[in-house]
């Protein structure tokens, strides 16, 4: 690591730098970009929300960032992830290990995959802590309670004992939090974290998120397609269409003065509860195209069914307005 | 609920104290050991050309309640009325021809549509067991509904693990209407769909419903959904309904305290929207084990839960159209005195 490149990361309040992010999948067709030159960054403490429809690349460009693709299909193909000012993609897999569940902790969407069936909550929490400390086991499993404390999971001293079937959806969830959170990372990367859960018990959990991100003073990463939950919690958003970062702006900024026809689009689709019940929605015609059929330029275009130069020509990344990003072609543009 | 909410015979559907039990197994003999009441004395109408929205964490026993409804499953108590005519006993011979009139849209089209089947098939399918039409007939009819999705006429023949969830739900609502059927139970139809994409389908839905007058009973977990297509919406806690208004009321004035709660956990789409956020704590209890007053009170733990065992909670009319639990621990005390 570049101890220059650490102290002016550690300086500037970046924790997290994402540049020229390109990620691929080997399938049948040759390999396939999942994720396209996709840039941003998170600041200490803050949070970061990744919002866009179902294969539009934002699990992938969060597994990149720590390097968990699944193998052997995917791969990355370039770009930089700065991690203190370390780059995460050039550092050797030990260092990897130790960020993983270290300074980087990870939680995903089912919470149900995430556990071990067969062991118990105490020995997957203590485990987390022994790989990344030199706790021994008794300690380890007395730091368990404390971590599921810290979740806000009732009686802990009688649930560390439990078995993930034994525990409710929520109070799973809350399971891989304490585990995600158990070596006080600086950046939490949530996968999806609510959307298994009902809403009552989504609220829940992203109160939790909220308040120990406050008292733990970590970044987090928030990926969800839902842009309620956005609005609630995050300081900036970054907008994915198709494998590619189409808009990013800081929360209010987005949401009052979107400039993507897409972001617009999402926004317009979702039912509100202030709309007249039973009025027409608006609706984004058309779908996403495949992986193997995306073209190289405006891919919103692409599922507009527009045509001509706009689909071969790939729109710039450029500052709109102050701190407001985005990737449209002419006709994308909403300024 | 009493089914006055809804002029007298007016009634498309009606169910009145509908329960439906589940035995509980365990043991080495897997011995009865107990019974889920999963919906536990629930009454409702729907009238012609309508839509409730019914809503509830999961496990509420929502989905259990539709499908007694449409008598895929036989209640074990209380009476279920269609069009006039008691079917709570029905067997599947009075019930062959009432099919027909009674269809439903599941939540994951790709687990309800047949895979070694053409979409062709699948949707000529309703139309060829109840024996509608000839060949060249039926082929016209599913021209019509394919259009009528919005799905071109030649992905008919091609499967239906080609398409995206989406089109999959077109396929899916293309064959619950091929009968022309008056009654439609939509379970979740939405949910696993992109929000681009779920308002497609919700406009169709819409769209179909008043173009030939279906009802629906529409089941979701989003109540932003549930209440953007309802005409009126019951909110369900552990097998009882706790409350039902027309869906501005249910949005505007909610009385039940669980109604509020659902409420405010919606996250708005709106950073600038300041809003109390009641935060549950807990899960829904277990039905196995239900507590023996008022459920949510016992949730909440609320002080006048002991007043609420062994004490009629049903629904009351509150205002004209608007029903809600006479319970002491989910009321405003002064909600609670005018009803009380």
């Amino acid at each position: 690591m570049n101890a220059v490149n650490e102290t002016e990361a550690r300086n500037n309040g970046t924790l997290l730098e994402v540049e020229g992010l390109v990620s691929a999948f080997d399938t049948e067709d040759g390999l396939q970009r999942a994720v396209d030159e996709v840039s941003f960054t998170v600041g200490r403490g803050k949070t970061l929300g990744i919002v866009g429809e179902s294969g539009c690349g934002k699990s992938v460009t969060a597994m990149s960032l720590i390097r968990l693709l699944p193998q052997p299909a995917g791969r990355i193909l370039a770009g930089r992830v700065r991690f203190n000012g370390e780059d995460l993609l050039r550092a050797p897999d030990s260092r990897l290990h130790a960020v993983r569940g270290g300074e980087i902790g990870v939680i995903f969407q089912e919470p149900m995959t995430a556990l071990n069936p067969v062991h118990r909550i105490g020995r997957q929490v203590s485990e987390v802590l022994r790989l990344h400390t030199k706790m021994r086991k008794k300690e380890a499993w007395e730091a368990s309670v404390e971590a599921l404390r810290r979740v806000r999971i009732p009686s802990p001293e009688e649930r560390v004992g439990d078995y993930p079937h034994q525990l409710s959806g929520g109070m799973r969830q809350r399971v891989v939090i304490a585990m995600a959170l158990a070596c006080g990372p600086e950046l939490l990367i949530a996968d999806e974290p609510t959307t298994a859960l009902d809403v009552t018990v989504q609220a829940q959990i992203l109160d939790l998120i909220q308040r120990l991100q406050a008292e733990l003073g970590m970044a987090v990463i928030l990926i969800t397609h839902d842009l309620g939950v956005i609005a609630e919690s995050c300081d900036e958003v970054v907008v994915m269409y198709a494998g590619r970062v189409v808009e990013r702006a800081p929360l209010r900024e987005l949401f009052a003065n979107p400039l993507h026809a897409y972001t617009r689009g999402l926004l317009e689709s979702i039912p509100r509860l202030s709309l007249p019940p039973k009025s027409k929605l608006r609706t984004i015609p058309g779908m996403v195209a495949s992986l193997g059929e995306l073209v190289p330029g405006c891919r919103f275009c692409q599922r507009l069914g527009r045509r001509g130069e706009v689909l071969h020509h790939r729109p710039p990344f450029r500052e709109a307005v102050s701190g407001h990003w985005v990737e449209a072609c002419p006709e994308c543009f909403q300024g | 609920m009493n089914p006055e909410s809804m002029p007298e015979g007016s009634a498309l559907v009606e169910v009145s104290d509908l329960e439906v039990h589940f035995p509980v197994r365990g043991g080495l003999f897997l011995r009865q050991t107990g019974t889920v009441k999963a919906v536990d004395g629930v009454s409702l109408a729907i009238g012609p050309g309508e839509t409730v929205g019914l809503v509830g964490e999961s496990g509420c026993g929502k989905s259990t309640m539709a499908k007694a409804l449409v008598r895929l499953l036989k209640p074990n108590g209380g009476r279920v009325h269609f069009e006039g005519a008691d079917i709570t006993r029905a067997g599947t011979g009075r019930l062959r021809p009432l099919r027909r009139d009674m269809q439903m849209v599941f939540q994951d089209p790709a687990e309800s549509l047949n895979p070694r089947q053409s979409v062709r098939q699948i949707i000529e399918e309703p139309l060829a067991v109840h024996r509608v039409g000839n060949a060249g007939e039926r082929r016209r009819r599913v021209n019509d509904l394919l259009d009528r999705v919005g799905l071109p006429r030649e992905s008919g023949e091609r499967y239906a693990f080609e398409f995206s969830g989406g089109q999959r739900q077109r396929i899916g609502i293309a064959r619950a209407i091929a009968l022309n059927p008056k009654f439609v139970v939509c379970d979740e139809p939405v949910s696993a769909l992109d929000v681009s994409v779920q308002s497609q389908i919700l406009n169709l839905l819409m769209d179909l419903q008043r173009e030939m007058g279906i009802s629906y009973l529409f089941i979701a977990h989003d109540l932003a959904v549930v209440q953007h297509v309802s005409d009126r919406v019951a909110v369900m806690y552990l097998g009882k309904i706790v409350e039902v208004a027309d869906s501005e009321t249910i949005y505007r004035r909610p009385k039940h305290a669980y109604t509020k709660a659902l409420l405010s956990a919606i996250p708005e789409p709106d950073p600038s929207a300041e809003r109390e956020r009641i935060l549950l704590e807990g899960d829904v209890p277990s039905p196995i084990n239900p507590p023996k007053g008022s459920a949510f009170g016992h949730r909440i733990n609320h002080p006048r839960y002991e007043e609420t065992i062994g004490v009629d909670l049903g629904l009351v009319e509150i205002e004209p159209g608007h029903w809600v639990a006479r319970d002491p621990c989910c009321l405003e005390p002064g909600d609670y005195a005018r009803v009380g």
